[in-house]
């Protein structure tokens, strides 16, 4: 079924009868060429441009819970591709210009809304590393502007520019960055798969890998043996517990990151903003709900909820940076599992494992990255080679040095 | 209507207050919404999708309709829940979320569009042309969604925060609530008891039980006068808790100040973090509604809520009403009010075998089908044994059952567990640890159990805590159990609310069952059930119902829902704690700041610090102007500037001098004493970190620097090798960033400046104390201090240490005594210019990215030592980089250098891949007469000589540079040990 | 959160400064053969169990004491805490 403005005026007219499922609930088949662990965003993803562009059949998604249900769900859904390194910012500009044709190419409107992401600094030495940052986003051909006080002022009259602790000396702009509908992504791309014949079967865990001499011959699930050609595991947060029974030690911690949506609002933020002295950013969605978050907690977490202490800490920031928030109320907070990678930058890498393929360590950005992940782990998978703009994402490159630091703090998890 | 007889408001004051302009009045003890029912105001709000107008549906805080903006100018407080504003003289209050009036909502053509807007509609459609979601269809939807405006103003009004500690808090103070804090009172526990109410009584306050022989509120007065009495209890009213966090801490906001027109001097909120050993929930339970169509009408609301507005308040929505229950609590409310003078028009029961408990028409096995009246309720539509008739009634009392108020026991994650016979969802054993459900809150409703299983509870916690518990003598109380009837909702052709707020109908949830939106949380985002700003208190149970009957399986296999943090909304202003502004972080002053400031320095915040950026002179215009003469007045005589804020770490032992050779990658133990050293620190994954010196004043005792950004890092790191990894070491640490004063003296008069003021017999000569020497002594007659002879700016020299608080004192001394030698104070930005000028690295070389090799200091790591990040700085990805630090020159003079731009080579096509690096630090150099810069360059130490092209794309620049050498002044180092 | 300090009692999480896996204290020998791979190894790999869990927490705003702390990381429960000193003494065969 095509989805347009034409079939929602038909089926209003008619009581919503023809409305079909947005997938099938398949059975699993006794095997598939390819199986995907995890119907999250990147997951679905993965399978969806399996079969969209790589033209591969067989495909299966297992999601233990519902699709949907792990980070995709539960972000702040920013999407940019404002970063510094070679091995990070053309793969997030090819992100970026997928997300840009996706609606009208998978027929589902994520409310993509590209409304400029704006990052504050404070100082002088942040300026200087934006600006190394803005020219290193120009040079691969994504968009990017450095703003002074009075530009930022002009996009954001309602920051705090009288009597901050530190004052707002400028901004880097993307405006090409914004906003998209979390779960629209993630059933974009369901629907999508189901209707290029990828079995999306939810309530599915596995339990175990089938390794014999050194390959993959498939997973053992709650719903039974599945056997595989090729497994691809896109199970952010529960990366490591799942990798454990490939017997993988990973360079990758699991951490929780708080978000937090205030009560619904007039119009007030227009695109997103980050606070460059205190840890404090902030959307608008169009419910009206304030979407923020901050830092991470710290410590590492299964527990998918957080401390106290952080949510004074954002709310802090919040009000630091713009103080007319204050009598708008926290509505809802919730805690995601962060695969927290020990250099900040992910990996979409083959394994020990002949078959098993893993996508991991998004850290907390791994949402902006959904399209261009699934794309390129399904490139891996497909052509046993990696896509030209994620050749970075190796899981030797910490063993060898060819980190991928962003924020220059090292093998910290809890840092980045 | 007027008031009904009783009550607990206070008749004797009358209290005027707005709603939309128009002038009420009031008592004491009114909520906004009591005083709007009792002024005949039915219509309080309008739905936020298709704009219904609405009433009250409760009279809690599980409101989802009477919302309104609260107060006005900087004050305003959008999506104030009308049931929970505590009435005061001069309250106004507007309603908010529509165009044109609260009776005519331009924005209601939305529900007669509504067909077009079903659930997920927008997942399907404004996909062409793509362009115009942004520009047209997305604006559009963003101003007609949202609730209540901000002010747009900062909150003019002050908060706290506060830690409280306790063996047992009690979350609410009804009947179980106040059983349990007696219980633990009397037994010497201490005690926190928290209601969000302002008046203790929970749903006591709201019926008309006896309690013993007494009326329940005067029950509730004496076990309040007791509390009051106990030192070991403290009554906390207005206080929200709102979340269960991590071993026993619960989030709490007491309103100190929103029942009064201003705060007078008070904090307006107080956000509490509460540390209990145990914790009770009493927190009641919420009543369910049953969607029929049209149950949305202003008038329709739950049976409770209608019982609750007449006792409490003396106030009925309505002159004659009717009520629709399946259970027998939905009688009580026709029995009160009859009691109080309203016409009951009947009580429609589900139930076939139902029976009148009063004088009252009954419709035994009946349902509401219909209502009518868009401005409010007129009358309703009664099936019965396959008929229907139509009753005029201006309100409807629903009662569906009653969902415990399990908020907190799922803050962690336990699943409710689901409870047949009560046909609800009970809290879950494994909710938060030492978490106690009592009362309703617990399936345990009535008064009778509720007070029973809240001293039980709290007996139970008592005894976990090896305290003995005093059981409270329990009045005799109803004990009535109310069975509903599983009745979900009226099957029919309209559409029939079931979450109020955000307008999600039976309809909506059969439409997401056909596309296969069928686990809970589907359901709940396809449709936006639950999301509203009552989180689904009144909706989620009865959609989950809705969604088990459509798949046919049970409730509990059909899904659960939790709970997150805060249980109702808290504002942005009480969780900052009021640390905004200049207030949001503490601020760090020099122990010169002072004199700074009387010299009219200009300060620039550097992390915590703030630090004197430079010492504007009159007639200086600009603030290049006034670098450049310090930087000149430094090079040609001496400077002197403050640089206490690097950090300082005192290091003594046996082993001090091992410990640091294993700390930094070069050799820090063949140190003479008397002499510095340059250290480079790195992580283990061998990137450069921090860099500093290091001074031996004794076999055992070293002094060693950090920068300003890393102090508190490097030190942290430094008790972790100290601690954990070589514990057998004789080394003992101790920050002294504070307890030094330190400041720097440099330029060619810097030696006659300090030999002013060293005292005699301490000879600080060439030969005597040479470059990179260090000693104790004593300065200005007999005050101790430390003297490092190094250098940042590359002139001679030092950098006096003397205790904190000498530190003004000692600079005025060093600015009075060098004026005829032309000392000048100097800030921050002069000390950048010539670091820069002088070619070393500071933070923005030092940003976590660059290996020693790129800074030029590879061969510094040593091999015949483990240190830090020795082995992982020879990988081979670090040994394959090419990048090092130079210095660049701009060809022509006159063309600006720019931090942030990339490097290339000349005429080379610019993209990522033949980016050869860029320029890290860049400033305006007097000694030069030019921009000069710092930089990253690909093999960039084979190419002095080069010129190369500077791209700054962000700013249209293309600049041509010279490759030369990071020192930019006294290359070979003469001045330094002059 | 709340950690039991050895010596100071009961202590606001807040106080703290978070490192990570406890293993940290096992660093290996710069100087030994093969101390690359080991290097590699200690730097960046880690258990990451979901469950009990060891970990480094710094007493920053305190007594400047480095903890290990053993804590569930599914439900946060605290199992225990010492001074790392003693740890890492105890795993060099020293006296704790």
């Amino acid at each position: 079924m095509h989805f347009s403005g034409f079939r929602v005026i038909k089926e209003a007219l008619t009581g919503h009868k023809g409305w079909k499922p947005l997938w099938r609930n398949p059975d699993p088949q006794p095997s598939y060429d390819y199986v995907i662990i995890g119907g999250g965003g990147h997951g679905l993803a993965t399978a969806y441009y399996l079969a969209r562009t790589f033209g591969q059949a067989r495909i299966a998604v297992l999601e233990k819970g519902w699709l949907g249900q792990g980070n995709i769900g539960r972000n702040t859904t920013i999407i940019r591709s404002n970063y510094l390194l070679p091995g990070n910012e053309p793969f997030y500009e090819f992100s970026m210009k997928l997300w840009e044709g996706l609606e009208q190419e998978f027929n589902f409107n994520a409310m993509i809304s590209q409304r400029g992401v704006l990052n504050l600094y404070h100082s002088d030495a942040q300026r200087d590393a934006f600006r190394r940052r803005g020219n290193a986003m120009l040079l691969a051909g994504a968009d990017a502007e450095l703003l002074d006080t009075a530009g930022v002022r002009a996009m954001a009259p309602f920051l705090n520019f009288d009597n901050a602790r530190f004052p707002i000396k400028g901004g880097l702009l993307q405006r090409r960055g914004g906003t998209v509908r979390h779960d629209g992504v993630a059933w974009g791309y369901a629907r999508g798969a189901d209707r290029r014949g990828v079995d999306l079967i939810q309530n599915c865990e596995v339990t175990g890998f089938r390794i014999e001499d050194g390959r993959i011959r498939g997973v053992e699930t709650s719903r039974g043996y599945i056997g595989a050609k090729k497994v691809g595991v896109a199970v952010a947060g529960s990366t490591g517990r799942v990798m454990q029974m490939a017997g993988m030690r990973l360079p990758i911690e699991s951490h929780v990151l708080q978000a937090f949506v205030t009560e619904g609002l007039k119009p007030v933020i227009p695109g997103v903003i980050t606070f460059g002295a205190g840890h404090f950013y902030v959307s608008q969605s169009d419910k009206g709900g304030l979407v923020f978050g901050g830092d991470i907690d710290g410590y590492n977490s299964y527990a998918q909820r957080g401390n106290l202490p952080v949510v004074e800490d954002v709310a802090e920031g919040g009000m630091a940076l713009m103080p007319m928030i204050g009598r708008a109320r926290l509505l809802r907070s919730w805690g995601g599992i962060m695969d927290m990678s020990m250099d900040g930058s992910p990996i979409i890498d083959r394994t020990h494992v002949e078959g098993l393929y893993l996508n991991a360590g998004w850290c907390y950005g791994g949402f902006k990255a959904t399209p261009a992940s699934g794309y390129a782990f399904a490139h891996l998978l497909a052509r046993d080679a990696p896509h030209d703009t994620a050749r970075g994402y190796r899981l030797d490159r910490f063993a060898r040095g060819h980190v991928i630091d962003e924020k220059g703090v090292g093998a910290a998890p809890n840092l980045h | 209507m007027t008031r009904l007889s009783g009550g607990l408001i206070d008749r004797s004051r009358s209290l005027s207050f707005t709603f939309d302009g128009r002038t009420f009045s009031g008592h004491p003890g009114d909520t906004l919404a009591s005083a709007l029912l009792a002024n005949n105001v039915r219509l309080m709000g309008r739905s936020f999708k298709y704009h219904r107008p609405r009433g009250l549906i409760a009279a809690g805080s599980e409101e989802p309709n009477a919302l309104v903006e609260l107060r006005s100018g900087a004050r305003l407080e959008p999506n104030t829940r009308a049931t929970v504003a505590e009435l005061y003289d001069g309250l106004s209050a507007r309603s908010q979320n529509r165009i044109g009036s609260l009776s005519f909502d331009l924005l209601a053509m939305n529900d007669l569009l509504s067909p077009f807007f079903a659930a997920g509609f927008y997942y399907k459609t404004f996909m062409w042309p793509r362009a115009f979601w942004e520009k047209l269809y997305e604006p559009a939807i963003r101003r007609a969604a949202g609730l209540g405006s901000l002010s747009m103003q900062a909150d003019p009004d002050a908060y706290d925060k506060g830690f409280l500690h306790c063996d047992l808090l009690v979350i609410g103070g009804g009947a179980a609530g106040l059983a349990a804090a007696l219980t633990a009172a009397r037994s010497g526990a201490q005690v926190i008891l928290a209601d969000e109410d302002f008046r203790l009584g929970g749903r006591l306050l709201a019926e008309t039980h006896l309690l013993g022989d007494e009326p329940a509120t005067e029950w509730v007065a004496g076990v309040e006068e007791e509390l009051a009495s106990l030192p070991n209890l403290r009554i906390m009213r207005r206080t929200t808790v709102f979340g269960a966090f991590d071993h026993g801490i619960y989030g709490a906001v007491e309103r100190v100040a929103d029942h009064l027109p201003e705060p007078g001097g008070k904090p307006r909120q107080t956000l509490w973090r509460i540390t209990a050993k145990r914790a009770v929930l009493a927190a009641g339970a919420i009543e369910r509604h049953i969607p029929f169509a049209n149950n949305d009408r202003p008038g329709i609301m739950l049976a409770g809520a209608m019982r609750a507005f007449a006792n409490r308040w003396a106030v009925s929505p309505a002159e004659r009403v009717a009520i629709f229950t399946n259970n027998d609590d939905g009688h009580r409310t026709a029995i009160d009010l009859a009691a109080k003078g309203i016409e009951i028009a009947g009580v429609i029961d589900s139930r076939t075998d139902a029976k009148a408990l009063g004088d009252y028409p009954i419709f035994a096995g009946g349902l509401v089908s219909n209502a009518k009246g868009r401005l409010g309720l007129t009358k309703i539509e009664v099936r019965q044994n396959g008929r229907s008739q139509w009753i005029d009634c201006g309100a409807l009392g629903i009662s569906g059952g009653w969902n415990p108020n399990l908020h907190l026991a799922s803050h962690h994650r336990g699943r409710p567990v689901w409870d047949e016979t009560l046909q609800s969802f009970v809290p879950a054993k494994d909710g938060p640890p030492g978490l106690i459900a009592a009362g309703a809150a617990n399936g345990q409703g009535s008064t009778a159990a509720a007070l029973r299983s809240g001293a039980e509870a709290a007996a139970q916690a008592l005894a976990e805590l090896d305290l003995k518990a005093m059981m409270p003598e329990l009045p005799q109380a109803e004990d009535a159990v109310s069975k509903p009837q599983a009745l979900w909702h009226v099957p029919g052709k309209g559409r029939a609310w079931v979450d109020f707020q955000n307008d999600v109908t039976v309809k909506d949830i059969k439409l997401a069952h056909q596309e296969n939106m069928r686990p809970v949380e589907h359901l709940k985002r396809w449709t936006t059930l639950g999301m509203a700003t009552d989180q689904g208190k009144t909706a989620n149970v009865t959609a989950l119902a809705v969604m088990s009957e459509l798949t046919g399986k049970s409730i509990p296999e059909t899904g659960t829902t939790i709970f997150r943090p805060p249980y109702t909304g808290v504002s942005l202003s009480v969780l900052g704690g009021g640390n905004t502004a200049e207030h949001f972080r503490p601020r760090r002053l020099t122990p010169t700041h002072h004199w700074a400031k009387s010299q009219g320095a200009v300060f620039v915040e550097v992390g915590p610090w703030m630090r004197a950026q430079y010492f504007p002179r009159p007639g200086e215009t600009h603030w290049r102007e006034t670098v450049d003469r310090e930087v000149l007045a430094t090079r040609k005589g001496v400077g002197i500037c403050d640089v206490t804020t690097l950090g300082k770490v005192d290091v003594q032992g046996a082993d001090a001098g091992e410990f640091l050779n294993r700390l930094y990658c070069n050799g820090m133990k063949t140190l003479k004493v008397g002499m510095v050293r340059y250290g480079l620190m790195l992580r283990e994954d061998g990137i450069a970190w921090d860099d500093g010196t290091c001074a031996r004043l004794a076999e055992d005792h070293y002094v060693v620097t950090t920068t300003t950004a890393q102090a508190g890092p490097v030190y942290r790191h430094m008790e972790f090798a100290r601690q954990c990894l070589w514990p057998d070491m004789d080394v003992q640490l101790i920050s002294t960033t504070d307890a030094w004063a330190q400041i720097a003296v440099a330029g060619p008069n810097a030696r006659r400046l300090l030999e002013r003021i060293v005292d005699e017999g301490f000879n600080i000569s060439n030969e005597a104390f040479p470059f990179m020497a260090c000693a104790s002594l004593t300065i200005c007659g007999g005050l101790r201090a430390r003297l490092f002879r190094i250098s940042f700016s590359g002139e001679l020299a030092y950098e006096v240490a003397v205790p904190a608080r000498f530190g003004h004192a000692l600079m005025q001394r060093l600015v009075k005594t060098g004026k005829d030698l032309g000392a000048t104070p100097y800030g921050t930005e002069a000390l950048g210019v010539m670091r820069i000028e002088k070619g070393h690295a500071a933070g923005n070389e030092l940003n976590g990215q660059t290996s020693p090799q790129m800074l030029g200091m590879g061969r510094m790591v040593s091999t015949k030592k483990d240190s830090i990040g020795a082995v992982m700085s020879r990988r081979e990805g670090l040994a394959a980089e090419t990048r090092r630090l130079v210095g660049l020159q701009p060809v022509d003079p006159a063309q600006p250098v720019v931090a942030g731009a990339h490097l290339f080579t000349e005429g080379a096509a610019q993209s990522m891949a033949t980016d050869q690096g860029w320029i890290s630090s860049a400033g305006y150099s007097p000694h030069i007469g030019a921009h000069i810069g710092l930089g990253f360059l690909a093999h960039g130490d084979e190419r002095i000589g080069e010129v190369i092209t500077a791209a700054n794309p962000l700013d249209g620049q293309q600049v041509a540079l010279r490759v030369v050498s990071a020192h930019f002044v006294d290359p070979d180092g003469g001045r330094l040990r002059d | 959160m709340l950690i039991p300090h050895p010596l100071l009692g009961l202590r606001d999480a807040q106080e703290f400064t978070y490192l990570g896996d406890a293993r940290l204290i096992e660093r290996p020998d710069g100087m030994a053969e093969g101390a690359e791979a080991a290097f590699a190894d200690y730097v960046y790999l880690r258990d990451n169990p979901a469950g009990v869990h060891r970990e480094l927490w710094f007493h920053e705003q305190g007594d400047r004491s480095w903890l290990v702390v053993t804590r569930d990381t599914v439900t946060h429960e605290i199992l225990g805490a010492e001074l790392a000193r003693d740890v890492a003494l105890r795993g060099k065969g020293g006296a704790a």
